[in-house]
């Protein structure tokens, strides 16, 4: 008796969750769908769900016009070499306030959130002044400094609530068995911490891979990421649904592919130590 | 400290491997429109030539107007050649940003410039950015609707002729619109448009004290008809159509006229791209018997900013875009109707050209274009769809954005233009006016 | 004795961090407070002298202020309630046993993916447009007369763009603290025949209040300084002028750095205060 009706119940939520998820996603199916269509047959009416004439000209025709490899290559650039570097600047900080906490870790904390109150573009001159100075424009060393600097607040934080959680008894025991603190963070430290530093870095590298504002006014050529070769297809002169859909393909694709892979750490990257 | 020198040392052997690879190589940046992407395509055939590389830099209108202008103003070198408009040149010429196109070559003649266009990109006669193309506006019309409306298109209509035409026209259950036209938020958008129509109905911006002149009866006339007639035969939601919406709708066979650009000639005639290829026709912009018409002057011209390294290869590459050569090797792939209008005269004295449908009325629009003397009543600017000052384009936006509130029904026209009065007055104020 | 000196080791650690921030805090804020005070036109020949406070005068008397404030409020305000009331739904909905329970997640995850730049753009073009859009052919089919969305509706269409790119975000945060709940209390609870609200208010709630602090915080930070949605949709017509696009226009659109910076303090202070009011709040909450 009991069974059935969870059995039912079990139904019931698939088919629901089944539905929202679909619908959620629908956006993102429809573009992908439409970047397969001509563009006549993109703005038909009725819409044309899957009873079309799949082709690639899009692809083509946007490859054509711009070499995507290079563009995201320097997505993959900017976005890894920032988290990177941010999550090398930011483990000793987490470890410390996880650790050895003062009064003043909280604020310290809460301060470094506040930076990324900073709206963009009221610095925009000082900034672009600031990458004329230091030779910095158009360079993937100068974004990947900026998009460092946008994230380290999140990338400390999430590390810190993943750090609080280690049971500190780990390491007084080994520091009772006479580790060194390098040790200590070396061989007991860091295998726990693993799995936590993993979801900061994915988080992250989505956060900077679409990040448009920085991305877009800095560059040029050399530097310009995906957020740049996106900007050229807004508004292209006539039919353009189709083409437009191909673009935001490309541009969202390995992203999509690396958050479906990973969604298990990235689950865990998003709960900020809510849970406990 | 030593990040900083780091980031140096780095950004140094990026451009060392880079200035090795490539022996000379430029960087342009340009607008994501058709006749610029088509000559992205030719690029090569100038690389061949000369031996210059050349980087695009390709972005959409407003992304570009914000890139280049952060990159003029802070000096910032990070292109050699940009692809600004007629409104900006002056302006960026007057304040020595620009190089004067100065020493072009003989076989480049530059005297073959459309003498409109030449005057807009120039700064006290001396010439700062060479038209790749140039455009006023016009009517363009289905030929097939009009016939089915009893009517017929004059050569130069009225606006009186056109209200009725459009109403004529529309068909709500066909889902064909009398009339498109812009009336998206913008100063180059629904503002250049709802300025160049002001200026047949008598507008105008500012009087010769720089008195802003929205308080006048000539503005609410103006947006009064606009609105009326919009409502009455144009497409649902026009408060958000631009160029673009517009041109696809037209496109696809949903508008009965539509007022725009002449440079959308060539795509609404183009078989591949357009339904109605077979039935459009062309007229001049409308008026309403005042002297002036409501079409509008414009160009987007390469110019090399100053203190650019590659100011030789620059130039060269600008003689190359803007010439008679490229116009001819884009007619000899693509065909005469494709080629970049609206720079050269010798293009309209072209026999070949003269055979396209729409060449006559693309350049008695341009002709009839003096943006010395834009309205019926004198003015103290420069300009007929923008006043060519510095403040205009923050300006116009905001007030093109309060017009476009009243396309959306969200307030009055009167509300609309009482608004546009106080704060352009205030920035006119702010600025020293 | 071994904390005095972990003491200074973990400040040794912490520097790099702190300095770095400092430095990005300070850096610009110097130069914007500069620019502030002075009249700055850069296509009027760029650096004209100090003007005191009629900078930040003109900002705030400008008839664009206040509406811009709203603006920011209720756009903020808007995505805010609409995440976490269908976040906490959707959590609930996925702790639920199901088939295909990943395949779900990953579909409503998906959106938090997409670049706020590309977001807008399909969603303007391709669902929105009053013409050729999808909404418009789907209000069609049932007889209706198509919305122009983004002139008729344009804070709701904006609201409604911006919630479906962070409501994945508030899903997960919820989901993974839902799944932390004891369920043996909630089958007790069941089993005393509370009813369904009684018990998701007693029970569901005070456990998810921490979780939904974070969502709240995290995305007010990111949700005060949107931009992209905005520029893409929109362009600030139809009184969808945020604080940041009003600063934008400012700056690039009439080139008025000086008032476009004193602009760039008035926001500063704004998102400290709406800081402030949040850290009070999840400072209590984290403790807990």
């Amino acid at each position: 008796m009991a069974r059935a009706v969870t059995s039912r119940r079990k139904s019931l939520n698939t088919a629901l969750a089944w539905a929202v998820g679909l619908l959620i996603f629908f956006p993102i199916l429809w573009t992908i769908l439409t970047s397969f269509k001509t563009e006549a047959q993109a703005i038909a009416s009725p819409p044309l769900f899957l009873n079309f004439d799949w082709t690639l000209e899009n692809y083509a025709i946007v490859q054509e016009r711009s070499d995507y490899m290079r563009f995201l290559w320097n997505s993959v650039i900017i976005a890894g070499g920032s988290t990177i570097l941010g999550v090398i600047i930011a483990v000793p900080a987490a470890w410390a306030m996880a650790f050895v906490p003062s009064k003043r870790t909280k604020d310290i904390l809460l301060w470094m959130l506040s930076t990324k109150m900073l709206p963009a573009v009221g610095v925009l001159y000082p900034i672009y002044l600031l990458f004329i100075r230091l030779g910095l424009l158009d360079t993937r060393g100068g974004l990947v400094v900026v998009l460092m600097l946008i994230n380290l607040p999140i990338i400390v934080w999430m590390l810190y609530t993943y750090f609080r959680e280690i049971p500190g008894e780990i390491l007084e025991a080994a520091r009772m068995d006479g580790a060194t603190l390098k040790e200590e963070i070396l061989y007991v430290l860091t295998p726990m911490a693993v799995p936590g530093i993993a979801s900061t870095v994915l988080l992250n590298f989505i956060l900077a891979w679409n990040e448009a504002f920085w991305t877009l006014n800095l560059t040029a050529v050399d530097a310009a990421p995906l957020t740049a070769f996106i900007a050229s297809y807004s508004s292209p002169e006539g039919l353009f649904f189709a083409k437009l859909s191909a673009a935001s393909t490309m541009a969202i694709a390995p992203i999509l592919i690396l958050g479906w892979f990973s969604q298990k750490q990235l689950v865990r990257g998003l709960t900020f130590g809510a849970v406990k | 400290m030593y990040l900083k020198h780091a980031l140096r040392a780095a950004t140094a052997l990026t451009f060392v491997a880079t200035a090795a690879a490539h022996a000379q190589s430029i960087t342009i940046a340009t607008v994501n429109n058709g006749d610029m992407i088509r000559m992205q395509g030719y690029t090569d055939k100038f690389t061949e030539a000369t031996g210059i590389d050349v980087e695009w830099v390709t972005l959409e209108e407003n992304v570009l107007r914000q890139r280049v202008t952060t990159d003029i103003t802070t000096k910032g070198g990070t292109f050699d050649i940009m692809t600004i408009g007629m409104y900006e040149t002056p302006i960026w010429g007057a304040n020595g940003w620009l190089v004067p196109l100065d020493g072009l070559s003989e076989e480049y003649d530059v005297g073959d410039i459309l003498p409109a266009m030449a005057g807009g990109l120039s700064h006290d006669g001396t010439l700062f950015a060479a038209p790749f193309y140039g455009e006023s506006s016009m009517i363009m019309y289905r030929t097939d609707l009009m016939e089915m409306a009893g009517m017929e298109m004059p050569d130069a209509p009225t606006w009186q002729f056109i209200k009725e035409a459009a109403a004529a026209m529309t068909d709500r259950d066909a889902e064909i619109n009398g009339i498109c036209l812009r009336g998206k938020a913008g100063w180059g958008e629904g503002g250049a448009f709802i300025t160049a129509m002001s200026n047949s109905f008598g507008a105008r911006w500012f009087d010769e004290e720089w008195k802003p002149q929205f308080d006048q009866p000539e503005w609410a006339d103006t947006l009064n008809f606009y609105v009326e007639m919009m409502n009455e035969s144009g497409p649902a939601g026009y408060a958000t159509n631009g160029f673009n919406e517009n041109l696809s709708l037209f496109q696809q066979g949903k508008c009965g006229m539509w007022i725009d650009a002449t440079v959308a000639a060539s795509f609404v005639t183009n078989p591949d791209d357009s339904t109605v290829a077979d039935h459009v026709g062309f007229a001049l912009a409308p008026d309403t018997g005042l002297g002036k018409r409501s079409n509008w002057l414009w160009a987007w011209a390469l110019a090399i900013p100053a203190g650019t390294q590659q100011e030789d290869a620059a130039k060269q590459f600008i003689e190359w875009a803007t010439s008679k050569d490229y116009i001819e090797l884009v007619a000899e792939s693509e065909g005469w109707a494709n080629v970049p209008p609206g720079a050269r005269t010798s293009l309209y004295e072209n026999p070949e050209y003269q055979k396209v449908p729409f060449a006559k009325m693309t350049l008695d629009s341009i002709l009839s274009a003096d943006p010395n003397s834009p309205t019926v009543k004198p003015v103290p600017y420069v300009g007929i769809q923008f006043a060519a000052i510095p403040e205009f384009a923050g300006i116009a936006t905001q007030v093109s954005q309060e017009f476009s509130a009243v396309y959306a029904g969200q307030q009055s026209v009167d509300e609309a233009l009482a608004k546009a009065q106080a704060f352009t007055a205030e920035e006119m104020e702010a600025a020293g006016y | 004795m071994a904390t005095q000196h972990s003491r200074s080791v973990a400040r040794l650690m912490m520097a790099p961090a702190v300095v770095l921030l400092l430095g990005w805090m300070l850096v610009p804020l110097t130069m914007t407070l500069y620019f502030s005070f002075k009249k700055y036109l850069p296509l009027r020949g760029g650096d004209l002298g100090w003007v005191g406070f009629d900078n930040y005068v003109r900002f705030v008397s400008s008839s664009s202020f206040w509406p811009a404030v709203q603006a920011t409020l209720v756009i903020v305000g808007g995505v805010l309630v609409i995440t976490v009331v269908l976040g906490i739904l959707l959590a609930m909905l996925l702790d639920q046993p199901m088939w295909g329970q990943g395949v779900v997640r990953i579909l409503v995850i998906a959106p938090f993916f997409v670049m706020p730049t590309v977001s807008a753009l399909v969603w303007k073009n391709m669902f929105m447009d009053p013409v050729n859009g999808l909404l418009a052919h789907l209000w069609r089919f049932f007889g209706a007369e198509p919305i122009s969305w983004l002139s008729e509706a344009s804070m709701t269409s904006i609201i409604m763009i911006v919630s479906w790119q962070w409501l994945p975000f508030a899903t997960l945060i919820l989901l993974t603290a839902i799944q932390s709940l004891d369920s043996e209390q909630l089958e007790a609870a069941e089993m005393d025949g509370a009813p369904v609200l009684k018990r998701f208010y007693h029970i569901v709630l005070p456990h998810l209040s921490r979780a939904i602090t974070i969502v709240i915080l995290i995305q007010t930070i990111f949700l005060l300084s949107i931009f992209a949605e905005i520029f893409v949709t929109t362009g600030g017509a139809f009184g969808t002028r945020t604080l940041t696009y009003l600063i934008f226009q400012r700056v690039l659109e009439s080139q008025n750095v000086g008032l476009g910076s004193a602009g760039g303090v008035y926001a500063i202070i704004l998102a400290n205060i709406v800081a402030i009011f949040l850290m009070r709040i999840v400072g209590k909450n984290l403790d807990a």
